[in-house]
């Protein structure tokens, strides 16, 4: 088999392995338009704050590609494919040719066309680690830094930017931070911590226009800044599939085995979308998780092996300046509601399923509430009450705990 | 690959497996020393509830969700064992959002998180909670 992976990231990794669970010498080549060997996306703002280092955070060892014998064109496009032929081309204008084919090619930053927006001298998008190097180039202690956007990606931006000693404000549309995955309420324990740090936020604002360094929102303020980060959101690169006839929707549109609707082209990752078991809605679930965890499911069919992955929710574990919050599933049906200092918890459940959770402040053994969601877990089959209180295998009954940590699989 | 396996019935909720495993970790040569006045942050940790208890440590399990959803690439498979490398760990938690069995925890500072790795790291060289445990309600055994 010739397999070839256009992507470099997760969903490519996990698709290389994926494979080398089943076949260990096939053909493997990756094409990868960032010039880099393969890193964690989502460490680009820990890199700002010297948590991490160019080198810790490669998200594989630096002999990945020899070890698992894998041929790289790095920094290099693929333009289009031929699904008949069964060709990649690259810029440069090389054919390659392959048997099963990986589209990994994840998302881009979206940035809204804003009046005066051409006009700013030093903005930028916070997704990869040219972003993030560059943005590090431009600014120091004492610099003013406008991000638009107070999502994961906007928040990270600043944490990042905040260690850096910067003059931080975060204007957003929403009316909270973090709007698509926390209640007004949890997010206002992370807008507390935020503004603890000194951050400003500006929110229920949009921004109307901008002059070279300032931007003029609808309420009315003036910010001044040194450097405009654009982190509005993401949005999935599909063209290559759309381009050659294969179906989309806002995401790349696969099946359980991650098949597009072109034969033997597989898509992973950023780039499609999927069902959220928890809503049963078809989403774009842009989390790091079931990137890999898509990547590696088409890994194995490509190989020949049999995989499906049909149970991803969208799922998140974040700290920002140190307030660790996770989320899960989708916030529907009853809810469970504990307020500690300093803390949150929401369980939301209906038709005798856990749908979802937000926990804010401690979020020990989170992961059980995860697997009730992700499993489908019966509400009526374990002890409800004492798992509501926190999360713990003694809800289970003694077979299922028998089986989960005694090793009988009956 | 031999496993640590626990049978409940057996076990006393004495924690002995739990000072065990935290002294095995400590990197001290003396146990006093490891334990005395110390908040004790194991990576094994009995649950317990009306007369019910049993000791929880990470599975090694065939579907590690913790390592396929692991941000950063710190977590790892090594020889039929899912280690941590507290290096490239940043302490993002999503390990902990993603293991069923609730069996990874923070370190201690806080910036990364810890797992059982069976001891082959320390210098106890063989799981230290089932060396301790005096009721063998943990195991450490090759099962097929
Ligand atoms: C700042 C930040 C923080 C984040 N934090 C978290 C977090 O805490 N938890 C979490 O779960 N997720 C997080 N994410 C999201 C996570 O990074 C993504 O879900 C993950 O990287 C998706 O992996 P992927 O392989 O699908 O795509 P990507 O990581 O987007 O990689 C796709 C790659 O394909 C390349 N490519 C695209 N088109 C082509 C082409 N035509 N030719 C060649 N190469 C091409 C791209 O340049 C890119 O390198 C974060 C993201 C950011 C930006």
């Amino acid at each position: 088999m010739n397999h070839i992976i256009i992507g470099n990231s997760a969903a490519a990794i996990g698709c290389v392995e994926g494979i080398r669970s089943i076949e260990r010498d096939s053909d493997i080549t990756i094409i990868s338009n960032e010039n880099f060997h393969t890193y964690s996306r989502p460490l680009i703002s820990y890199l700002l704050e010297g948590k991490t280092d160019e080198k810790r955070m490669l998200f594989r060892g630096e002999n990945f590609y020899a070890e698992n014998n894998v041929k790289t064109y790095i920094g290099r496009s693929a333009l289009a494919i031929d699904h008949v032929a069964k060709t990649v081309t690259l810029d440069g204008g090389d054919k390659l040719s392959y048997d099963r084919l990986l589209v990994a090619t994840g998302s881009s930053a979206f940035v809204p066309p804003i009046d005066g927006l051409s006009n700013v001298k030093h903005k930028f998008t916070f997704i990869t680690l040219s972003d993030a190097l560059a943005l590090a180039k431009t600014v120091g202690a004492g610099s003013r830094a406008l991000i638009i956007g107070g999502g994961l990606i906007g928040l990270k931006c600043a944490e990042g930017l905040h260690a850096m000693g910067c003059d931080i404000t975060i204007a957003d549309m929403a009316k909270n931070v973090l709007p698509s995955v926390l209640t007004p309420e949890a997010a206002a324990l992370v807008e507390k911590r935020v503004l603890q740090n000194g951050v400003k936020l500006i929110l229920s604002n949009t921004v109307t226009r901008f002059d070279s360094n300032a931007a003029y929102l609808s309420g009315g303020d003036r910010v001044e800044f040194d450097a405009l980060v654009v982190a509005v959101g993401v949005r999935p690169n599909i063209s290559l599939i759309l381009d050659a006839g294969g179906a989309t929707g806002r995401g790349i549109i696969i099946n359980e085995k991650c098949e597009t609707s072109l034969l033997d082209v597989y898509a992973a990752g950023d780039c499609t979308e999927s069902v959220d078991i928890s809503s049963g809605a078809t989403k774009i679930m842009a989390l790091l998780p079931n990137a890999y965890m898509q990547g590696e499911c088409a890994g194995i069919n490509m190989a020949g092996g049999e995989k499906t992955f049909d149970n991803a929710i969208p799922m998140n574990s974040m700290g920002v300046f140190g307030l660790h919050m996770m989320t899960a599933g989708v916030y529907e049906g009853d809810a469970f509601a504990l307020n500690a200092k300093n803390g949150y918890k929401r369980l939301f459940y209906k038709d005798n399923l856990l749908k979802g959770y937000i926990m804010i402040g401690d979020v020990a053994r989170a992961g059980i509430y995860t697997s009730l969601i992700r499993e489908r877990t019966p509400l009526d089959t374990i002890d409800f009450d004492l798992v509501k209180d926190k999360p713990q295998l003694m809800a289970f009954s003694r077979m299922e705990r028998q089986k989960k940590l005694g090793g009988t699989t009956a | 690959m031999k496993r640590i396996y626990v049978n409940e019935k057996w076990c006393l909720a004495c924690h002995l497996c739990e000072y065990y495993c935290a002294y095995a970790n400590s990197g001290q040569k003396d146990m006093v020393k490891a334990l005395q006045g110390v908040r004790i942050n194991p990576r094994i940790q009995i649950e317990e509830d009306g007369g019910v208890s049993f000791a929880v440590s990470c599975r090694h399990c065939d579907e590690p969700l913790c390592l396929k959803g692991c941000i950063t690439g710190a977590l790892s498979l090594d020889d039929g064992v899912i280690k941590v490398d507290e290096k490239k760990c940043v302490g993002c938690y999503t390990c902990i959002l993603s293991c069923p069995y609730g069996a990874i925890m923070p370190s201690a500072s806080g910036s990364a998180v810890q797992k059982c790795e069976l001891c082959l790291e320390n210098s106890a060289g063989e799981p230290a909670c089932v060396k301790g445990c005096p009721n063998r309600a943990i195991v450490y055994e090759e099962r097929v």
